[in-house]
């Protein structure tokens, strides 16, 4: 054991945690949007929206993070007219790339678990507002998304453990995330063990972290 | 098209024996993770406190730390390890382990993780009631788990193993970064040389699709198996 190196590369390790943290929040952020949009959209009965919501959550579900990162990362900026357009100000840059892709694998996610919450809310729940004369939209935002939160939070809360972990694909596109960080101390002095022991104890530091919280907000909004 | 044709002028032999590879690994993978089940199932379980402590730091550990941190991990020190025992017995010469063996070890290792919190759960699950049953007709210990006990507990496990297996499959993808030639690895090479990376990671995410698709029927043969009587 190495413990000076375990001493020298904890600094190093910890400031690139909070890059870790950057891309973690603004992927979860946008993903919320995207999996509340594409729930709404599967549990629309037109058959078009649900079948492309289905087919979008199938296809990032189905395929490897890595899959995805490397088509928005080395293979859009191939098509030839991105490059011309304002976009390819994001896509040429890993950080947004990386952004991009969590973003919408953690939306897959986060619809199918949506999805599955507005669904297990019983009927009786928005005919008690429709026979209060709630409107149509006020029952959806006040009643039926409260109460999907709150169904969803327990799966919520794997699906940022999973993403947290997912987000250590950014050091693939050259990103000097905490295992960007971690591999290139490995690779450098050969001292894998060490080097791990400090960067999967701030990891696991940080899904205990989230871990509570989601059981603290899990005991705050329950039901009974 | 012209890339994917089979021969030395396209790259459709070289994706397909990707493919084969990216199976054999996960298939292995979940083999050695059923392994590590085998091991540490018991031990959750188990009411001697440390014993179910090893057990729990195991799935913790392994859940909570990035998949490609613990291939970093297994790739650049599983030589170091192996030559230290070896060094134990008396061998020192320099050992070479292939990147199949590191891969599927990793990945089997994050895999075990998943399926012994499976197997944990569906155990629990079960009824106490058979366990006494299995008591009381007097059957011993390995007739009590092989016949009463496994049979129900597959039958509670496997939509989870599923999952467990799809995860696997996916993770599989990481082990590129070793160096393995699976599908990842084969495309990356492929676009390298063509320049054509959007083609072959689309490629690459489509048989990702399929042998995900495949799979998922295959299970659910699986589970009307064993679901004959509910």
């Amino acid at each position: 054991m190495d413990f000076e190196l375990m001493t020298n590369s904890f600094p190093k390790l910890l400031s690139a945690t909070v890059i870790t943290l950057k891309l973690l929040s603004v992927s979860l952020f946008i993903g919320l949007f995207i999996g509340l949009i594409f729930a709404i959209l599967r549990l629309n009965k037109n058959i078009i929206t649900n079948k492309f919501a289905y087919g979008y959550s199938y296809v990032f579900r189905g395929t490897p993070l890595l899959v995805q990162i490397f088509i928005i990362y080395f293979g859009l900026g191939q098509i030839e007219f991105l490059r011309s357009t304002f976009l390819w100000v994001i896509l040429k840059e890993p950080y947004w790339c990386a952004i991009i892709a969590f973003s919408l694998n953690t939306g897959a996610y986060t619809s199918e678990i949506l999805r599955s919450a507005f669904q297990t809310i019983k009927p009786g729940i928005v005919e008690a507002g429709k026979s209060l004369g709630i409107p149509n939209k006020i029952i959806f935002y006040k009643i039926q998304i409260p109460i999907a939160i709150r169904q969803s939070l327990p799966a919520y809360g794997n699906e940022i453990i999973l993403m947290m972990k997912g987000t250590s694909l950014a050091s693939t596109v050259t990103i000097m995330d905490l295992t960007g960080v971690a591999k290139y101390i490995i690779s450098t002095t050969f001292k894998p063990v060490e080097v791990f022991i400090v960067a999967g104890g701030i990891y696991l530091f940080m899904t205990f972290i989230f871990h509570n919280l989601i059981k603290f907000l899990e005991k705050k909004y329950s039901f009974n | 098209m012209e890339l994917l044709a089979f021969g030395d002028t396209g790259w459709g032999d070289e994706l397909f024996y990707a493919t084969l590879m990216t199976i054999a690994v996960s298939v292995t993978a979940m083999f050695i993770g059923f392994l590590f089940a085998l091991i540490f199932t018991p031990l959750k379980l188990s009411k001697n406190r440390f014993l179910n402590f090893l057990a729990n730091s195991y799935t913790t550990i392994i859940r909570g730390v990035p998949e490609l941190l613990v291939i970093y991990l297994f790739f650049f020190g599983g030589t170091g390890a192996v030559m230290f025992v070896a060094s134990i017995f008396g061998y020192n010469e320099y050992i070479e382990i292939n990147a199949f063996i590191t891969g599927a070890f990793a990945i089997g290792i994050i895999s075990g993780a998943y399926s012994t919190e499976v197997f944990r759960g569906a155990i629990q699950s079960i009824d106490k009631g058979q366990f006494e049953a299995a008591n009381v007709l007097g059957l011993n210990k390995f007739g009590k788990f092989f016949k009463i006990i496994l049979p129900q507990t597959l039958r509670l496990a496997i939509p989870n193993l599923s999952n467990v297996w799809q995860i696997t499959l996916k993770d599989t993808s990481l082990i590129s970064v070793t160096g393995l030639v699976e599908i990842m690895r084969q495309s990356y090479i492929a676009a390298g040389s063509t320049r054509d990376p959007l083609f072959f990671y689309s490629f690459a995410a489509v048989l990702y699709l399929i042998l995900t698709y495949l799979s998922m029927k295959l299970i659910n043969k699986l589970e009307l198996k064993y679901n004959r009587g509910y």
